[in-house]
């Protein structure tokens, strides 16, 4: 009967069993459990991380967990792709000393001890807390960043991701539409944030000398940042109002041909140095400034598309007659809905030319096109958490295998379709985002006995 | 003056003629029924006046002013509530999703209360999750509120569609088949349920079945259509001892 039973019971099901029974003691883990593992994780690596990579024959400290050392270009020989074996081991030692093992021993230990610090805040008051929490990954982050110039440039292209993400998940997946465009908004902002932070702050051979001290230049960059946003929206009703107009599935050849054509413009354009790009943009897109701006847009974009005005666009999507009926006006809420995408887009355009201080038409085309619908589509449509997850981890992904250089492009393609085939949304998708949700405690217990005791 | 008149009503999908000469008028409170065989044009006429189609002919008067050209959405926040045939519901969201979805044209927060969640967005969002949770209690599906609609039973999904179309706040509801697909206990639900918020809002409802024992019942009035044209109106006695109707229905399954 039972041997029985057990037989019947399918891979993926023991997998997910046994998947859940080591994830039940970290079931109670709050929030600000993991940010806490998290600090320890990072400090550890701060003051111990040289010494074990140098103990364990590692030449510098594992960037990104050692990935890059794993694997090198790819041969006929074994281990083909990966590096020698004693590395390897090297690397998965260090991994799971200075990561892994710390990173849940302390999440686990200190449980008792974090559900009673986030109850005590939370308490107090959800804005505080949350606020709490973003500080406290902000300064994880900074540690972890702080030890390789490479981890932070690839954290800061990471945050910037993040958003360009979510503003395509609002129209690909929360209006549901197939829009190919975003590569020539983050064009456009990069641009024209560009072209008023050059032009206004440096002396360069386009524009001329600065107009105003550089000093003025970091509480200037938020309106650069903005006005490149919006222009990119602006630019947004060019594909809009002939896609909008009528019903008809006609956007995703009118974006895809606004992509090409912003190149084909920029790349006309000698004042901003056409084919050959534009460079020297002043270093503004720092660590902090991103940080913020992420967050802002993930506050912004979660408030939307869960408002009922956001809402709308799922209605629009998955019954755009019965939407009109209801009183959605379905027009307006689509043009919102891409002009507020495109915005964003171009805002973070406007930092990738600031941390990249250098940008030319080519690299707003197809490339950038099939990551932007990768992480999209990877992280799951329609969800706040799948972008997030979705531009992490494909860009830690592409990261840590770029030294397969052109055999990237098969893997990264086949790990897409078979999410595709397993998870056809994508890996997180239709859930909403609730930070309140997030940085309540996870024992239930605490919070009643408190409670009770009051 | 009537709640709502349509004059004259034409309406051609190409070389077709769905509806000719159809001329109606509800007053407040008023329960009006349509009936007639499948392709005569009921739901064409549903789809006329509430915008979704523009009638080739004719006028559409509520309160006196044309609202022929407006968008549905214009027509709906005007108080023309409707369910569909077959129903449309949004797969994705919830049955609470749905009944708020419908107060979209009451909210005044704007693009700014909607990034910015401001009070006032939360206000109004408390004040529209109030109106759909009363309406979920009053069609008996609140304790599902927060299951997606293609999780429910059909039963319940009509009953779904019939809370987002009250939602809005109709002057005149336009039920299309609404006990389609329904089994006899379902469908004295629906009766119930119909009765309920006519007395409940003081409605004009306008009705299109097939089941003639539920129009009979219910409707004070009945108009017949046949290939477009309406070949009867009356009570429901006089519709039932029409000869043009009983020829109409003949070969059809009806029980009258
Ligand atoms: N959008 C449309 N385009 C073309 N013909 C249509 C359309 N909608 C309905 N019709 C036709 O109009 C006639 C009336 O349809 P309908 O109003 O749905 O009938 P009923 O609701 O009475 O069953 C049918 O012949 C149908 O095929
Ligand atoms: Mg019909």
């Amino acid at each position: 009967m039972t041997s029985k039973s057990t037989a019947s019971i399918s891979k993926t099901e023991i997998f997910r069993r046994t998947f859940r029974r080591l994830a039940s003691p970290f079931k109670q883990v709050p929030a600000l459990g993991w940010l806490i593992a998290g600090l320890v994780v990072a400090l550890l690596e701060l003051f111990f991380g040289e010494i074990l990579a140098n103990l364990m024959g590692l030449d510098k400290l594992p960037a990104l967990f050692g990935s890059l050392i794993i694997f090198r270009k790819p041969s006929l020989e074994f281990p083909f792709i990966f590096n020698d074996l004693g590395v390897i081991g090297a690397v998965i030692i260090y991994d799971l000393l200075i990561y892994a093992i710390p990173f849940f021993l302390v999440a686990w230990l200190t449980k008792g001890l974090t559900n009673k610090l986030s109850w005590i805040i939370y308490k107090r008051s959800t804005w505080i807390s949350v606020l709490f929490h973003i500080a406290l990954l902000y300064i994880v982050l900074r540690i972890w960043t702080d030890i390789s110039t490479y981890r932070e440039l690839v954290t800061r292209l990471t945050m910037i991701a993040v958003i360009v993400t979510l503003s395509l998940n609002v129209i690909n997946g929360y209006m549901g539409e197939f829009s190919t465009s975003h590569p020539g908004f983050m064009a456009v902002g990069a641009y024209v944030t560009s072209v008023f932070t050059i032009a206004l702050f440096t002396n360069s051979n386009y524009f001329g000398d600065a107009k105003l001290p550089a000093s003025w230049a970091p509480f200037l960059f938020p309106i650069a940042l903005l006005l490149g946003g919006a222009v990119a929206s602006v630019s947004a009703l060019v594909v809009a109002i002939p896609s909008f107009r009528t019903r008809g599935d006609y956007l995703a050849i009118i974006s895809l041909a606004f992509m090409f054509i912003v190149k084909s413009f920029f790349e006309n354009l000698e004042v901003v140095g056409g084919p050959r790009g534009l460079g020297g943009q002043p270093d503004l897109a720092s660590f902090p400034v991103i940080f913020v701006w992420m967050a802002l847009g993930i506050w912004i974009i979660n408030n939307f598309v869960r408002s009922t005005l956001g809402k709308a666009l799922n209605a629009v999507r998955d019954d755009e007659l019965a939407a009109d009926a209801m009183t959605v006006n379905t027009r307006k809420t689509k043009m919102t809905a891409f002009l507020f995408g495109a915005f964003w887009a171009g805002l973070a355009g406007g930092l990738l030319a600031h941390v990249l201080r250098y940008i030319n038409p080519g690299s707003f085309a197809l490339q950038k096109l099939a990551e932007v619908l990768a992480m999209v589509y990877f992280g799951g449509l329609n969800s706040v958490l799948g972008s997030i997850v979705g531009a992490v981890s494909i860009n830690l992904l592409g990261e840590a295998l770029r030294p397969l250089e052109l055999y990237k492009w098969i893997v990264i393609p086949v790990i897409l379709i078979l999410v595709m085939i397993y998870r056809p949304t994508g890996l997180i998708a239709f859930r909403e985002f609730d930070m309140a949700e997030i940085v309540k405690p996870k024992d239930m217990r605490m919070m009643e006995g408190d409670d009770a005791t009051s | 003056m009537p709640l709502l008149e349509v004059r004259h009503m034409t309406h051609y999908f190409g070389g077709l003629r769905a509806v000719h000469d159809f001329n109606f008028s509800i007053e407040k409170g008023d329960i009006r029924g349509l009936i007639g065989p499948n392709g005569a044009g009921k739901s064409t006429i549903f789809n006329l006046i509430t915008g979704i189609y523009r009638p080739t002919e004719g006028d559409v008067l509520l309160h006196g002013q044309s609202i022929v050209g407006l968008h549905p959405h214009q027509i709906a926040a005007k108080g023309l509530g409707r369910t569909f045939q077959n129903l449309r519901l949004w797969r994705h969201m919830t049955v609470l999703e749905h009944v708020k979805m419908a107060r979209y044209s009451k909210l005044t927060y704007g693009l700014v209360g909607a990034f910015f969640d401001t009070r006032k967005r939360r206000r109004e969002e408390a004040e529209a999750e109030e109106v759909a949770r009363h309406l979920l209690d009053l069609l008996g599906v609140y304790n599902v509120a927060h299951e997606l609609v293609t999780n429910l039973p059909y039963g319940m999904q009509r009953r779904v569609e019939m809370a987002r179309a009250l939602a809005i706040e109709p002057q005149i509801l336009f039920l299309d088949e609404p006990t389609a697909g329904m089994n006899p206990e379902e469908l004295a639900e629906m009766m119930d349920i119909i009765r309920q918020v006519h007395e409940q809002f003081g409605l004009a409802i306008f009705l299109i079945e097939h089941r003639m024992k539920f129009v009979m019942e219910l409707c004070e009035r009945i108009q017949t259509l046949v290939f477009g044209e309406v070949i009867a109106e009356g009570t429901p006695e006089e519709i039932q001892n029409n000869p043009k109707v009983i020829e109409a229905y003949l070969g059809e399954e009806v029980a009258f």
